[in-house]
């Protein structure tokens, strides 16, 4: 797990993709408990130093490439996947604190974790009864 | 059913029922190919690719988040079988928990595929990488391409 940078450094600004390259949509699951959300998001083929995540605003974008594997001279017969890039974006709401997020990749499996804001977090609210 | 994320690029706005017939057909024939005997709806888990080279036939499945040692390859026949399981790691019926999106798959998991007829059985090797299933089948030497001197 490695803390996220944001907002993104403008070497990787120019690397990244421009927005109409076509791309997979990685399936995710999103999970919220009270300390934050969590987001798991499937990118077979995309190693560490190929991942980019990026924080602009409230706008949360995943974005990766496929290493490619070539041994030799590879003729493809049967593509179910026909694109090697991934891009998927989601609006954070105002209660996250993006600045901590942390981030991991392990087998193609991207898990963030964003905590809310420490005064965002539930406290039971007592209320007052006037008799 | 599942939306198919591989085939279609995340701009493309096929909206609704528009994208549902678009995936019908691309999964029963309808479009007018035929399909293979072993095809699957689009978006099944894993995905997978197949490519060939002089030497070998490289099928990549798109298998993020499994144990790798755990699945199950089998070559019979001239059909490889990929089975396994994912692990499910969404949480059953929590109070603290909400859940607001689930596209990703747990379970059981099996594709078949039909291998070419001059595979060597003796000759599979498969690797596991970023979530990328490779089984590398070599082919016959006497498939190989062989150069022929004109007399």
């Amino acid at each position: 797990m490695s803390e996220i940078k944001t907002p993104l450094s403008s070497e990787a600004a120019k690397n990244a993709a421009p927005p109409d390259t076509r791309s997979l949509m990685p399936r995710v699951n999103v999970l919220e408990d009270e300390g934050g959300i969590t987001i798991l998001a499937d990118l077979p083929g995309v190693a560490k130093e190929q991942l980019q995540l990026k924080i602009e605003g409230d706008v949360l974008v995943i974005e990766g490439a496929m290493t490619p594997f070539a041994p030799g001279t590879l003729e493809p017969v049967y593509a179910e996947v026909r694109l090697s890039r991934y891009r998927r974006s989601f609006t954070l709401s105002r209660e996250l604190d993006a600045s901590r997020t942390q981030a991991g990749l392990k087998d193609g499996v991207l898990t963030l974790r964003i905590p809310k804001q420490a005064k965002a977090q539930p406290r039971r609210i007592s209320v007052q009864v006037n008799t | 059913m599942y939306e198919s994320m591989y085939m279609l690029p995340a701009h493309m706005t096929f909206s609704g029922l528009d994208r549902f017939q678009h995936e019908l057909e691309s999964a029963f024939g309808i479009s007018g190919q035929p399909a293979s005997i072993r095809s699957v709806a689009p978006g099944t888990y894993p995905a997978i690719n197949i490519s060939t080279t002089p030497t070998s036939v490289e099928i990549c499945a798109f298998a993020p988040g499994i144990d790798a040692s755990k699945v199950d390859i089998t070559l019979d026949r001239g059909v490889l079988t990929l089975s396994g399981e994912r692990p499910n790691d969404l949480p059953e019926n929590s109070d603290t928990v909400s859940v607001y999106s689930r596209e990703r798959i747990g379970g059981s998991f099996r594709r078949a595929v039909n291998l070419p007829d001059d595979i060597d059985p003796e000759q599979v090797k498969a690797t596991y990488r970023d979530g990328l299933l490779i089984v590398s089948l070599a082919r016959h030497e006497s498939a190989k391409p062989t150069r022929i001197e004109v007399q």
